[in-house]
């Protein structure tokens, strides 16, 4: 039971690098936190800074009250499942569960009352005696999992655990995690690159960018109100199509309130194929280039008449004057048919010119 | 992707592999096929006739009391110089593996050692060591030890075991580096979030992942130790003082080429070709299987 905060926290290389440029994170306890950013936004050197395996060159951790900047990983009571999970190869299952609680010179007894209560909640129980190397990936990240849970720490660390698992097996584990500490009810930091297991795991989700913190939060919150265009394209599958404007143009469609406006957003299930454009609400024509259909929805890819200029570049970003458009079912227009679609007031996004802020018309 | 090479003519390979072969025949078949037969031989003491005697040189030698103290001195020294030899290696790349400033050049300065000859490692230990010129003697004489290898045998294998393991250490030591950086950093990270303390860290973690490295290290050494410490013993105590040094190796030498007795000199190193067949194929099963932690 702990509260994780990090007030300032800075990381710079001797060689001068600056990985995280001063980061301020509040975890309340028992929360869920996902850290998510492209790769090399420092999500995993702030999280190893937590762990203690990174020192802290600037700013504070605090773990359940405690500065812990100078404190070694053994003694923060956290316990961290790593991406290639870091069993030890020549322990047996149950040792490898085992091992952090003899350092820790817990009575043999406990020990095993604990693993086993461990592995059987993670269906572990049949395979304590084996090496990791028998053991599939689903049940290597088990382990791991279960070396996390016997040591019943006051923080889970985990460092994208999934992204070594097929598909499927990635979102069986997703939900058996969420359910995990939603029952053991601890603190979590979780970092991870896949924006659709940041959406459905946190409590609050921590969008990075560069070293910096782009935007904190309830995660639907976040998707409602990105407060940057990196954030916009980045939270969302398929991106937020991002369209720079010129302000006579804005402000023609939507009024005089929005003069510095120099990008508009428009997530793709915001459009609707229609003739008419809604008051106050955007209408583009498109020329149909690509569909895509999964199923329950299609994806049309169309690309825009006229385009003036192409928004600054972000990740998950569209080609200049793609627009992706998410209708439901099956049916869609022919590839190469033209086609307008609009999207009403209260579903435009509007930031400055560089992308950096938020504007609410 | 064809992996086998398409050659037009068929000669071509063999013609290839012929000096390869050639030496290997020459220079490896040859010479131990000589000695075998020598080994059935006997001769008299001028070398003038010779008879064949089955196995008897084999017999001599099972009754002779001097081979047997020196299979139990070589094995002693084996085991001695490759535990010191071994353990010292390890605790030299445990520290170089820690990313200090400079450890390019500390790791380079540990290699060197390995390219100088036995010979040559011989004749530096005992100008270190030696009763009236060796610097250290002045110390060790200082300490109050009465340091004399020339005379006293123990000392004389000590300052064997000692040249012998010095210069086997660098050979450990790259093995060693490679053996530990090859052990993924996580785990060792687990196991410091795990509560272990560096020692135990070392002995809980690192010291099992790196047993294979260790096995196969000191087969190496092992082997090393019986055959190619011949070039040490020879400059430094010629296997005294009395028969304190001689190992199996220097008895074939001396026996052979200083004493005559070629049929037992040969026997002796058959007996060797075949323990050194048995270690490599002990190597092989093990190192192809890996050893499993």
């Amino acid at each position: 039971m702990a509260n994780v905060t990090l007030r300032s926290v800075r990381k710079t290389y001797p060689g001068g690098f600056e990985a995280i440029k001063g980061v301020d994170v509040d975890v309340g306890d028992g929360q869920f936190c996902v850290l998510v950013g492209p790769s090399g936004c420092g999500k995993s050197t702030l999280l190893r800074m937590v762990a203690g395996l990174e020192t802290v060159t600037g700013g504070e951790i605090d773990i359940g009250g405690r500065i812990v900047n100078q404190v070694e990983p053994a003694d923060r009571d956290i316990a961290m499942v790593f991406q290639n999970y870091a069993l030890y190869p020549h322990m047996s299952v149950y040792n490898n569960m085992a091992y952090g609680l003899r350092n820790r010179g817990m009575a043999e007894a406990e020990i095993k009352s604990r693993v086993e209560e461990a592995a059987r909640v993670l269906e572990l129980s049949p395979m304590l005696e084996r090496k990791p190397r028998q053991l599939s990936g689903g049940q290597r990240q088990r382990v791991a999992m279960g070396r996390a849970i016997v040591r019943q720490p006051k923080v889970f660390l985990f460092d994208e655990p999934l992204s070594n698992l097929d598909a499927k097996l990635r979102i069986a584990m997703r939900v058996e995690i969420r359910k995990l500490q939603r029952r053991l009810n601890t603190t979590s930091i979780y970092v991870t690159h896949d924006q659709l297991e940041a959406m459905t795991l946190a409590d609050i989700l921590v969008v990075m960018n560069g070293g910096q913190v782009e935007q904190v939060g309830n995660p639907l919150a976040i998707y409602e109100k990105p407060a940057t265009t990196f954030v916009a394209s980045f939270i969302g599958a398929p991106p937020m199509n991002l369209m720079s404007t010129r302000p006579e143009e804005i402000k023609s469609q939507l009024g005089g309130s929005a003069s510095d406006v120099g990008i508009l957003g428009i997530r793709p299930e915001d459009f609707v194929i229609t003739d008419q454009t809604p008051a106050g609400g955007v209408a583009l024509p498109l020329t149909v280039e690509a569909i895509e259909r999964v199923g329950a929805e299609t994806f049309v890819y169309g690309s825009r008449e006229q385009e003036e200029q192409r928004v600054a570049a972000t990740p998950g970003e569209l080609p200049p004057g793609e627009i992706i458009v998410r209708i439901p079912g099956t049916e869609a227009p022919a590839i190469g048919a033209k086609i307008r679609v609009a999207a009403v007031r209260n579903k435009l996004h509007l930031f400055s010119a560089d992308g950096r802020k938020r504007l609410e018309a | 992707m064809q992996k086998q090479a398409i050659f037009q003519s068929k000669l071509l390979p063999y013609a290839l592999v012929a000096p390869q072969l050639a030496i290997v025949l020459i220079f490896f078949y040859w010479p131990a096929l000589q000695a075998v037969i020598q080994s059935f031989l006997l001769q008299d003491a001028f070398g003038l006739s010779t008879s064949f005697v089955w196995f008897e040189n084999y017999l001599e030698l099972m009754k002779d009391r001097a081979y047997f103290e020196a299979i139990v001195r070589t094995f002693f020294f084996s085991f001695a110089i490759a535990v010191s030899s071994l353990s010292f290696a390890l605790l030299l790349a445990v520290m170089a593996d820690k990313p200090l400033r400079g450890v390019m050049l500390y790791r380079t300065l540990l290699i060197w050692p390995y390219a100088v000859a036995p010979p040559v490692v011989g004749v530096l230990w005992i100008f270190m060591l030696h009763p009236s010129l060796g610097v250290l003697s002045r110390y060790l004489r200082g300490l109050g030890v009465d340091w004399n290898p020339l005379l006293d045998g123990d000392q004389a294998a000590a300052l064997i075991i000692l040249a012998a393991a010095w210069k086997q250490i660098s050979y450990n030591f790259l093995f060693f580096l490679a053996g530990l950086q090859s052990i993924p950093r996580s785990v060792l990270e687990a196991a410091a979030i795990d509560g272990a303390r560096p020692m135990r860290r070392f002995w809980t973690v690192t010291f099992p992942l790196l047993s294979p490295t260790i096995f196969f290290l000191l087969v190496v050494n092992i082997v090393y130790a019986f055959f190619d410490t011949f070039g040490i013993i020879d400059t430094m105590t010629r296997g005294g003082p009395g028969k304190s040094t001689e190992t199996l190796v220097y008895k074939v030498y001396s026996d052979g080429l200083l004493g005559g007795n070629l049929g037992s000199s040969a026997a002796q190193s058959v007996i060797l070709m075949i323990m050194v067949i048995v270690l490599t194929g002990i190597q092989f099963r093990f190192v192809e299987r890996k050893v499993t932690y």
